[in-house]
């Protein structure tokens, strides 16, 4: 096993134009985690960790979020409510010290605890390559599938970026443990009153992160009649349509962490309480 | 006596521990550290199926490959095939080709290499050809197909009694991992002289040593076992691991070999706690009297016998609870199936019956509209009585005193934090959605080996000038210290029976006479029992050497009677004095046809009050707190004691809320800690622990032991707390996030009449 730790991005994206097979190490809490249970025998492995270029966080109206930040960074340094509230529910304070937002993304699990925001919040994914240089991915377009993400051979994740998007946030995580759990199920919602825009979507819900557009579109009405400087006051009915559309979008299997009828009762559990949540900070 | 001539540091006092410091700043050296020059790496090649033929193993090609220096398979065993704990042995040290592998992880060929990565390559280039054969997965299968490790009938009082009010109710248990942090580990190393070292992570050495000798064919003395720094144990390591595998590989490669498991395979590589399906009928008089228990416990030993029969046993003798039961029937038995083997964990069959008739008691007090503590307070034990197998309670028995302090607890402020609400950090709970609900539960269990067991342990204690000149105490035993803390026991022991301070324990090994297991919460009586003894021989050689008017050792003196120094003692150690002691236990018998004898020879009890919130909207919980009353006999050391209830009630709270090893087909699906989940500190609730000391009068110091009891009835407190908060029935751990939140219910696959044989068993009609 051949092991290279480049000193800057540049040499970093030489070695992967080079070799498009060698697997990127950043925080390694996936990555060891394959090679320690046999799952994963990478022949070259270019270590990222120390390229201080990834590491960079701009944070503003416009936030610029490094591939090398980490969740303890995330946790110290947004200001979005739902992403603290995603990296502090990732491992432990060790975990949360190593693991790496472009970890997140290049892994593509659907359990993965910060995508769901960055989906919420429309990120974009900023990807790079010797060959072809910088490109841009909206995030609905960056998971394929379960652990494939839109990254051609050759390319890193560089960064991701989004619009700051209020207080009106809400990030809720369900698993069989109070921390350090993988999520059996997660939903993010973020109520950007600026850009007059609900987005809901849903972690370990199915194959990828899933968006419940029909419930956005609801919800988005429901802040429209009320005026979207305005608090929101729910009603029962309310509170259940939105949960049963937002549900309703969920794909959830049956696995050891849990069981789809489970994941599909506490979506809309979730739902139901982040509309309140988000509904009531104006 | 004048305040310098007390002993410090000896029985009774909260001293820290030897051990604390190396181990708490990372300096202790535990059995995955061991190493030695010159040592190869040995791996294990298990099966993939629970159930197979092994039609042929093909070694030739992985013993070519580059680095390796041995591959062993059941051909190449030189001594007997067969181990266990059980008599005679059932398992086999490797599969061979011809016969059978019975289930999935069991150990098939071993191999040694100069390089980790190199004995895994040659694992994947052994070839094994395997004929599938169905597993027998379903134990109430298996027990109408005769396919029994053991089972047992304790009948007591009228079987035919009647009584105004009965309760039915049927019960699960999970199957519980020990999930000690420290994998299986150790190191054998050739001697010169043909023989053997090894060092291993064990919770018993001599028993070790017996079936290591026996599957090496070699002679009494050849083979010599250390103590490797034992990262817990659990019962986890009471059945052989590496320990024949290591010593095969070293003797073939005449080269030190280092064995110890990664996570994934410690899961198949040890023994686990029963899972366990009981069906129960309790009956009771009008005023809450209990009248009569019948059950059937059913537990699922896996694919061999390991103590699968003394857990069959416990179940049944603690299967009516720590209660006046006139009348009993209880059938206790464990199926063989195709799953690894099942066998000793701390509670050891207490804890699965105690889930059970907890439950019955609530359902009781319900149906008679009594106040649970009460309906318990009515019924508890008390000395002088009979247990259901007709033995009487002849020792400290404080149950009732238990539930009275228990209750009287303060009991917790309701949280302060988010992130003490159910669900923790993910966020899904705000207070508004928490209910809490409170639990009570009481529990029992037997101290040490039992059904005629011969129970011993030894010690030698040495007492000599050390460097200085001044006296110092040298403690020899086999005894594993796995965590628990023996190795502070035994130097307060020391240090009271010869009044010197400084006493040094020594390195377990089996070069000194058998200590037994570190389980069954047996060794403070048992090692403990065997310091004290010999120490005493040794005070009393000083004594003699002393003369009148010598009466005692204390704070590193000889006194007169009336406490007044002599002399130092090293003045009377011109030669070092030194003695050896084997503590017995009482005799105690075995059960006849009906469950009927004296089968242990002392017991401990337990009351736990769980207070846990509850959301039970999302099905998830947060327990706030544990209120736990123990009868101790006497506390050697408070503070460790304290150590002992907590990290059992930490194991308690994983059994309630989350732990499970889950199977499918046979093949263990979350093996590993990111899917075996166990308590963080967010999950680990507040403890408020009170000891109850009432000497029991044939222990040592009257100490029982305290290992066990916070794991016996912790469970079934916070499973009754979370039935009161939700109105649900919960009748299974752990308790799953969807029963909590109402979506499922746990039901039986089969209809057992309670206190009969599943092998009557029937399918329940489908649902209409």
């Amino acid at each position: 096993m051949r092991v290279s730790v480049p000193k800057s991005l540049d040499a970093a994206l030489g070695l992967l134009a080079e070799d498009p097979q060698a697997v990127v190490l950043a925080g390694g809490t996936d990555l060891m985690v394959a090679i320690n249970f046999g799952r994963a025998r990478p022949e070259h492995i270019v270590s990222i960790a120390r390229l201080a270029e990834l590491k960079e966080l701009v944070a503003g109206e416009q936030v610029l979020c490094g591939a090398g930040v980490t969740y303890t960074h995330l946790l110290q340094r947004v200001r979005d409510r739902a992403l603290v509230d995603a990296a502090r529910t990732v491992g432990s304070p060790q975990i949360r010290n190593a693991g790496t937002i472009g970890g997140n993304l290049g892994t593509c699990s659907p359990a993965g605890d910060t995508l769901p925001i960055l989906a919420a919040l429309d990120a974009t994914i900023v990807v790079v390559s010797r060959r072809s240089g910088e490109r841009r991915v909206p995030f609905s377009d960056w998971m394929r599938g379960p652990k494939q993400p839109a990254l051609e051979p050759g390319e890193l994740v560089l960064r991701a970026e989004w619009e700051e998007a209020g207080p009106a946030q809400a990030f809720l995580k369900a698993g069989t443990r109070n921390a350090m759990v993988i999520a059996v199920a997660s939903l993010a919602m973020v109520v950007d009153r600026a850009r007059r825009r609900v987005r809901v979507a849903l972690g370990s819900a199915g194959p990828t992160i899933i968006r419940a557009t029909a419930a956005e579109e609801m919800a988005s009405g429901l802040i429209e009649e009320v005026g979207w400087e305005r608090p929101l006051t729910l009603t029962e009915a309310a509170r259940a349509r939105f949960a049963d559309l937002v549900a309703a979008a969920a794909r959830p299997i049956d696995d050891q962490r849990g069981t789809g009828a489970y994941r599909r009762h506490v979506i809309g559990v979730m739902a139901s309480r982040a509309l309140q949540r988000t509904g009531a900070a104006a | 006596m004048p305040e310098g001539l007390r002993t410090r540091g000896g029985v009774g006092e909260s001293i820290p521990r030897p051990d604390g410091p190396d181990k708490v700043s990372g300096r202790f050296s535990f059995g995955s550290d061991l190493t030695a020059p010159g040592m190869l790496f040995g791996k294990t090649l298990r099966s993939p199926h629970p159930h197979a033929l092994i039609r042929s193993i093909d070694v030739e090609k992985a013993t070519g490959m580059p680095g390796v220096k041995a591959v062993l398979t059941a051909a190449d065993l030189p001594g007997e095939r067969l181990y266990s704990l059980h008599k005679p042995p059932d398992q086999p040290v490797l599969a061979a080709a011809g016969d059978e592998v019975r289930y999935a992880g069991e150990p098939v060929a071993i191999v040694a290499a100069e390089h980790p990565e190199q004995a895994r390559a040659a694992l994947e280039a052994i070839a094994v050809e395997y004929e599938v054969l169905a597993p027998l997965l379903d134990p109430v299968d298996a027990i109408q197909r005769g396919s029994v490790l053991r089972e047992l009938t304790i009948r007591s009082g009228d079987p035919d009694a009647v009584a105004d009010v009965v309760v039915d109710g049927y019960y699960e248990v999970g199957q519980q991992d020990q999930a000690p942090l420290g994998p299986e580990a150790g190191l054998a190393i050739p001697t010169p002289h043909g023989g053997i070292d090894l060092w291993v992570a064990t919770q018993a050495l001599h028993v070790d040593l017996e079936q290591v000798e026996a599957c090496l064919g070699m002679r009494p003395g050849a083979v010599r076992l250390h103590l490797g720094g034992v990262g817990g144990a659990f019962g986890a390591r009471e059945d052989l691991s590496i320990q024949v595998h290591a010593c095969l590989l070293a003797l073939k490669a005449r080269r030190p070999v280092k064995m110890w498991y990664g996570r994934e395979e410690s899961f198949t590589g040890h023994v686990h706690r029963h899972p366990a399906w009981m069906w129960y009928s309790t009956g009771a008089d009008r005023d809450g009297r209990l009248v009569f228990v019948k059950a059937t416990i059913l537990l699922d030993g896996g694919a061999y016998a390991s103590s699968s029969g003394a857990v069959v046993a416990n179940a049944a003798c603690f299967g009516a609870g720590p209660y006046r039961v006139p009348n009993a029937h209880v059938w206790s038995g464990a199926a063989r199936t195709n799953t690894v083997p099942n066998g000793a964990m701390r509670g050891f069959g207490a804890v699965q019956s105690c889930f059970a008739y907890e439950g019955q008691m609530d359902l009781l007090a319900a149906r008679l509209g009594l106040d649970p503590i009460e309906l318990r307070l009515k019924n508890a034990i008390r000395p002088g009585d009979r247990l259901i197998t007709g033995q009487a309670l002849t020792g400290a028995a404080p149950m009732a005193k238990l539930i009275d302090l228990c209750q009287g607890l303060p009991e917790p402020p309701a949280p302060s934090d988010s992130l003490a609400l159910p669900g923790g950090a993910g966020n899904v709970a705000s207070a508004a959605e928490v209910v809490r609900g409170t639990g009570f539960a009481v529990g029992f269990k037997n101290i040490a080996y039992s059904e005629g067991s011969d129970d011993y342990a030894t010690a030698r204690v040495r007492l000599q000038r050390g460097p200085d000149g001044a006296a110092v105490v040298q403690v020899k035993t086999a005894a594993s210290e796995v965590g628990q803390g023996l190795v502070t026991v035994c130097l307060q022991v020391a240090r009271t029976e010869l009044g010197v301070e400084a006493v040094e324990i020594e390195r377990a090994d089996t070069t000194v006479g058998d200590a037994g297991s570190s389980s069954a919460s047996r060794q403070t009586w048992m090692t403990g029992g065997a310091v004290r003894d010999a120490a005493r021989l040794v005070a009393a050689e000083v004594l003699k050497r002393a003369g009148p008017p010598a009466q005692a050792l204390a704070g590193g003196h000889v006194l007169d009677e009336e406490g007044a120094a002599l002399a130092p003692i090293e003045l009377f150690l011109d030669e070092p004095i030194e003695r050896e002691f084997e503590h017995h236990h009482r005799p105690t018998s075995g059960l006849d046809p009906a469950g009927q004898g004296d089968a242990h020879v002392s017991f401990m009890f337990v009351a736990h009050r769980a207070t846990v919130d509850v959301d039970a909207e999302a099905g998830l919980a947060r327990v706030a707190q544990v209120a736990t009353a123990q009868d101790v006999g006497r506390a050697i050391n408070p503070l460790q004691v304290h150590g002992q209830i907590e990290g059992g009630i930490a194991q308690g709270v994983g059994l309630a809320t989350m732990e499970e090893i889950k199977l499918k087909d046979g093949l263990i699906r979350n093996a590993s800690f990111t899917d075996y989940i166990i308590p963080t500190s967010l999950d680990m609730p507040e403890v408020a622990a009170v000891l109850v000391e009432e000497p029991e009068p044939e222990a040592p110091y009257g100490a029982k032991g305290v290992g066990e009891p916070p794991l016996i009835s912790s469970p079934a407190a916070i499973v009754a707390a979370m039935r009161a908060a939700t109105g649900r029935r919960l009748n299974r751990v752990p308790v799953s996030p969807e029963e909590l939140a109402g979506l499922s219910e746990c039901r039986p696959g089969w209809l057992v009449r309670p206190g009969q044989s599943p092998a009557e068993a029937v399918r329940p009609a489908p649902p209409l």
